[in-house]
């Protein structure tokens, strides 16, 4: 390995792993988080991914929307941890609440039945949350680390794209054509406009126009907070203070999604720090064991068992290595850190510092 | 097919449209993503937005929901003059990007119309004994099975409202839909399947199935890890450091999938190995496809 994560994090106030599912992308943002607070930072973990991974890792019962301090004792810290899971509605919430000139228009957002629904499922609107809050954290906080452990791959481009994504939604053509159907937007859309939008309300029914337009109308004047917040969000993420990192499996599957990652990230101009590949198998590879195991195993057929698990094991030592032999011929210039495979789950802190010394060896 | 992300859920979904199949079946895998793998699986061109024949019985199609809208259009409104216009207006897109729920609609509504008995949609009019439908991952997943019902709730009247009403009683009626959720046997996949099924009931969605994916083999006996041990305390040997780890491996996942059965009592559970392999093609899938037929 050629460099050290830590000279990585180095001087980094933001670290966001991306990652497909499955491949340990929690429990390696924990680590990291934890080897960071052994180090003497004060660190804190950001989860979006509603499934609580985080929480079991830190064999945390529940998370709430703003960090909470997690107890070193266990492990012997010389700096702080704290981890949240991201609440994205309460966050959304929040969001209308700073941006709301007054109490009115809030309660019309609030209140309205759009809303309600939206905030899971408007598409970027979790990961734009995420962004919010992270800026937030590093806007009023005192950490010096911030780690974002980011939801599966697909999703983690829509969170990369996201706060782009949401102005462009808000203050974009559909915005403008539900709130002023007859006038501005009937200019946009040309002629013929009103035959499209009754066709349109034909299919719908006239009902959710109707709360589309009021949604949107409510909206508009959150729009410039929007758009600046948006804005600083974006240069947040290539800032020089921030590094992204590609977590992945050995597998072929991940290693492709990895690399799918990495050059998105490249062609978004966003900082990639290392590449992670988690439960390698190490290499097994010692030849011909026939004869050794007939020294201290008497039953052959039990010594064809092991034989047969051996060979199960060096299949998937090679198919690792060849992955990760990919992996690193695919980044030129970026270090490529491997943790082997456990035999053990991780779910509680001493496993986090178990891992994190193998991330990162003191 | 849902489960959280990594367990293996494409993998089983075409492994079960290959039992299926041989069962006689005409039966169709739907991929609701980006980017699909049935392609990469059977090595055969890129499946887009069309039936496309993978095997005997079996055929796949991948579903976008961007390109989703113009058919869904045409089916839905009888003048396809008026289908057109919306479609060329790029107005419906907008609706479809700002209302929750219609996205998911469309591309659930795609899965409906594979079936139907007689065929909406244009192309041959093939009609499907079983529609299998690998959806986004957990997280996204019981969400994706509510989302017509949110559809439905906000949109209140209307053509669209109707169609995300008839997917709703689809997707609510035992006889018709059922869930199978994929999970490996490992403490996290587990919890997130609990999590799954929690979810499922409070969407009135029966969950059919459980395939717990790649088992590792348990080889050796207690008396034989023991023996195992002992001789690893004698000679320096990766095979017997091989059989040790695996064997704990194996034991782990044992304590996991008794875990899942416990948690989820009622639900037969399909245990599926984990396959030795460099590579995953066709040759897998039909190495999966008959553990899960037996």
């Amino acid at each position: 390995m050629s460099a050290h994560l830590e000279t990585i994090l180095a001087g980094r106030s933001i670290c966001i792993c991306v990652g497909s599912g499955g491949v340990g992308k929690t429990t390696t943002s924990a680590a990291i988080a934890v080897a960071m607070a052994q180090r003497g930072l004060k660190v804190a973990v950001l989860t979006i991914d509603p499934a609580r991974r985080l929480a079991d890792s830190l064999g945390l019962a529940e998370l709430g929307n703003v960090p909470s301090p997690v107890e070193l004792e266990e492990i012997e810290g010389e700096g702080e941890l704290w981890a949240m899971m991201l609440d994205p509605k309460a966050t959304f919430d929040e969001v209308i609440q700073r941006y709301s000139p007054d109490e009115e228009s809030r309660q019309r957002i609030l209140g309205n039945r759009i809303y309600q629904q939206i905030s899971g499922a408007l598409a970027g609107s979790q990961e734009y949350m995420a962004m919010e809050k992270l800026y937030e954290l590093d806007e009023d906080e005192d950490f010096d680390l911030l780690i974002l452990d980011t939801p599966p791959s697909r999703n983690a481009l829509d969170f990369l794209d996201a706060p782009r994504r949401v102005t462009q939604f808000v203050e974009g053509r559909a915005m403008r054509l539900f709130v002023r159907p007859t006038g501005f937007g009937a200019r946009i859309a040309g002629r013929g406009f009103s035959v499209v939008s009754s066709v349109l309300r034909r299919v719908t029914g006239g009902d959710l126009i109707a709360d589309l337009s009021e949604f949107f109308s409510a909206m508009a004047v959150l729009l410039g907070g929007f758009r600046e917040r948006a804005e600083r969000v974006e240069a947040l993420l290539r800032d020089e203070r921030t590094t992204f990192l590609v977590v992945t499996g050995p597998a072929g599957e991940p290693v492709k999604e990895a690399g799918y990652l990495r050059g998105k990230l490249a062609e978004g101009d966003l900082p990639l720090g290392a590449v992670i590949v988690n439960r390698v198998h190490a290499a097994a590879d010692a030849g011909d064991q026939r004869l050794l195991l007939a020294d201290v195993i008497g039953d052959p057929d039990l010594r064809d068992r092991i034989l047969a698990a051996y060979e199960g094991r060096r299949l998937l030592a090679a198919r690792d290595r060849e992955n990760v032999a990919t992996l690193r011929s695919g980044s030129p210039g970026v270090p490529v850190f491997e943790v082997p495979e456990l035999s053990e789950e991780i779910h509680d802190l001493p496993g986090l510092a178990e891992f994190a010394r193998l991330l990162m060896p003191a | 097919m849902t489960g959280k992300g990594g367990v293996g859920k494409t993998t089983v979904a075409y492994a079960l449209g290959l039992t299926a199949a041989a069962a006689g079946k005409r039966t169709i895998v739907c991929e609701i993503a980006r980017q699909e793998r049935g392609s990469e699986l059977f090595g055969i061109e890129p499946i887009g937005f069309n039936e496309v024949r993978v095997g005997d019985g079996l055929w796949a199609i991948s579903i976008d929901p961007d390109r989703m809208v113009r058919e869904y259009l045409e089916v839905l409104l009888p003048v396809r003059a008026m289908a057109s216009l919306l479609y060329r207006s790029n107005l419906f897109a907008y609706l479809a990007a700002a209302t929750p729920g219609l996205q998911e609609v469309v591309s659930i509504g795609k899965a409906y119309e594979l079936t139907l008995d007689v065929r909406r949609a244009p192309g041959d009019g093939r009609v499907y004994d079983l529609v299998i439908v690998d959806s986004p991952a957990t997280g996204h997943g019981v969400g994706f099975l509510e989302a017509p019902g949110t559809f439905r709730r906000i949109a209140r009247g209307g053509p669209l409202a109707d169609q995300a009403s008839r997917i709703e009683r689809m997707i609510t009626d035992p006889e018709r839909c059922g869930v199978g959720i994929v999970a490996t046997p490992e403490e996290m996949a587990v919890n997130e399947s609990a999590d799954l099924a929690d979810g499922l009931a409070e969407a009135g969605v029966a969950l059919d199935e459980l395939y717990v994916n790649e088992l590792f083999p348990d080889r050796f006996s207690a008396a034989e890890i023991d023996e195992i041990r002992a001789a690893r305390e004698r000679v320096e040997s990766p095979a017997l450091d091989a059989a040790i780890a695996e064997a704990e491996r194996a034991a782990a996942q044992r304590i996991e999938l008794e875990r899942l059965r416990g948690i989820l009592p009622g639900v037969p559970a399909h245990e599926l190995p984990f396959l030795f392999t460099s590579g995953f093609g066709e040759a897998e899938l039909r190495d999966l496809a008959e553990e899960l037929a037996r």
